[in-house]
């Protein structure tokens, strides 16, 4: 196991499932009475959040405290960074007080990365601009894995904003890991550049249609909407709201026809939803809609995540320099 | 294997001084069946018995114990497994063990007996790691221990009230408990240390 959990492609197969797991055991905790165990007891956990969040940073203060490590939360706001101190800075300014993970979440692609590079912690990465969210990719597998059981050869369809979306970067990383076939969907202007080179390995495909995805003989097992991030558009990427649900939209007659060629399909996604927008009210509601198990797979996620970053010796894990333990 | 240390398995074939067996599986059917009256003979009967063997061998030994009181007395004995991954006081001094769920029967063991059992008791820790957990999940009436080898070296105030046997050992020995149900054959096997 690495010290750091910077993206999806940091954990091969057997990294990946040891996880999902670990993530089942956690996830019996959650259904106890008493929800703590004393395994990170003497840890310390620091949520880093120069962004916005709601479900992953309550998710990752939860399943910190459940383990019984203190975690602690600092927004980008309320912390010296609004004094104009510089990110370098602030992570080894908490660094330096012995904490064990940083849990950072900004808006930049690629900070974790770069913070990993300046402190003794280990790194979990909450999301960095466009780049990667390797914990929601896990919660999502998780969440598959929990109905569909192995992911080997199933079909996952990816649908929306892909350009800005973190998600699907690493979604598409641990589902490929896991074995499954993935297709991804996207108005051409919003499918990310260099995608073909992606689009040349098994089992990944992209379309600009997603009908002709659904109505297409290879049965859907899920379909992941993925939200329109307009806080990261200048705009022009699609003409109005209604053009995009119009054509890439979970509408209820879109399910329908996903129903009618697998009853068994589940409807994905990663939160906060822009109803009427990406998904319709009657598919987010759905039956056939995971969305609150995906929340509720999130602690017990990063609770496996915590675990096996933190729990086992220092020195035995791959990449640590004994004088940096020492 | 829950017992730390010295208990963590490797093959024995090669072991320089010779490995050997002390108990063969059918002793270790004949000791099964005796804790299994002592623990109701103790109870005064099944009632109220919840068994949970400690994984990963005290597991299936936990459900074989389970089957011979069953057996006696006629009933179906409520059996599960209490993993204590997450309890250990040792995590941090070995590298990162995979946690496993535990299965706790559906009747819970609040006011239960409840008997843990485990393949090897030795330092202790793995039991008190296991009392830890059983009191996150109720309140037993009364928590029993029943072991298929004690090997001694107790490092905490722990003792079973059910032995299979008592291996008097040196901390330089290796006890290993082979189990059909996760090695193909039922062995109790010594290796390694100095001859005795």
């Amino acid at each position: 196991m690495t010290r750091h959990l910077i993206s999806s492609a940091d954990l091969s197969r057997e990294e990946t499932i040891a996880i999902l797991e670990t993530a089942v055991s956690m996830h019996d905790l959650q259904r106890r009475d008493v929800k703590k165990v004393p395994t990170l007891r003497g840890r310390t956990v620091i949520n880093l959040f120069f962004e916005d969040s709601t479900r992953t940073r309550s998710s990752f203060e939860i399943a910190g405290k459940w383990m019984s490590a203190d975690t602690i939360n600092l927004s980008g706001k309320g912390s010296s960074t609004s004094k104009g101190e510089s990110l370098r800075d602030t992570a080894r300014t908490i660094d330096a007080m012995s904490v064990d993970a940083l849990v950072i979440r900004h808006q930049a692609s690629g900070a974790c990365h770069q913070v990993a590079q300046w402190v003794r912690a280990s790194v979990i990465n909450a999301g960095d601009g466009m780049h990667e969210h390797p914990t929601q990719a896990l919660l999502d597998a998780y969440t598959l894995r929990t109905r569909l059981g192995e992911l080997d050869g199933r079909h996952i369809v990816l649908v929306g904003d892909l350009t800005h979306s973190r998600v699907f970067r690493s979604n598409v990383i641990t589902l490929k890991t896991l074995g499954a076939r993935v297709t991804v969907v996207a108005p051409p202007t919003l499918m990310p550049s260099g995608i073909g080179t992606w689009s040349a390995t098994d089992g990944f495909a992209t379309g600009w249609d997603l009908d002709a995805v659904i109505d297409s003989d290879d049965p859907v097992d899920a379909v992941m909407m993925l939200r329109v991030q307009r806080e990261r558009m200048s705009g022009g990427y699609f003409p109005t709201a209604r053009e995009y649900t119009v054509g890439y939209g979970l509408t209820r007659e879109r399910l329908e026809r996903l129903v009618a060629r697998n009853p068994e399909v589940l409807v994905m996604h990663p939160g906060p939803m822009n109803r009427g927008l990406e998904i319709a009210a009657d598919a987010a509601d759905a039956p056939q809609s995971v969305v609150l198990d995906q929340v509720s797979a999130g602690v017990a996620v990063r609770m496996a995540v915590l675990y096996h970053l933190l729990a086992g010796d220092e020195s035995t894990r791959d990449d640590v320099e004994r004088s940096v333990s020492a | 294997m829950s017992c730390p240390d010295l208990t963590e398995s490797e093959p024995t074939s090669k072991a320089p001084d010779g490995a050997r067996d002390v108990l063969s599986g059918d002793d270790i059917s004949r000791a099964l069946r005796r804790i299994g009256h002592e623990v109701i003979e103790r109870n005064k009967g099944a009632e109220n018995l919840v068994v949970l063997g400690i994984p990963t061998r005290g597991a299936p030994l936990g459900r074989r114990l389970a089957a011979a009181i069953g057996a006696v007395e006629g009933i179906d004995v409520p059996v599960g497994e209490l993993d204590i991954t997450l309890y250990r006081d040792d995590l941090r001094r070995h590298p990162m063990r995979p946690a496993h769920r535990s299965h706790i029967p559906p009747e819970g063991i609040d006011d239960k007996v409840v008997v843990l059992v485990d393949d090897v008791l030795y330092s202790g820790r793995t039991i008190r790691a296991a009392l830890d957990a059983l009191a996150e999940l109720g309140r037993p009436r009364a928590v029993r221990l029943a072991v298929l080898v004690d090997r001694g070296h107790r490092e905490l105030p722990i003792r079973a009230d059910h032995v299979g046997k008592n291996l008097p050992t040196s901390r330089d020995e290796r006890v290993q408990v082979r189990v059909v149900e996760v090695d193909g054959l039922d062995v109790v096997r010594i290796s390694g240390g100095e001859a005795r």
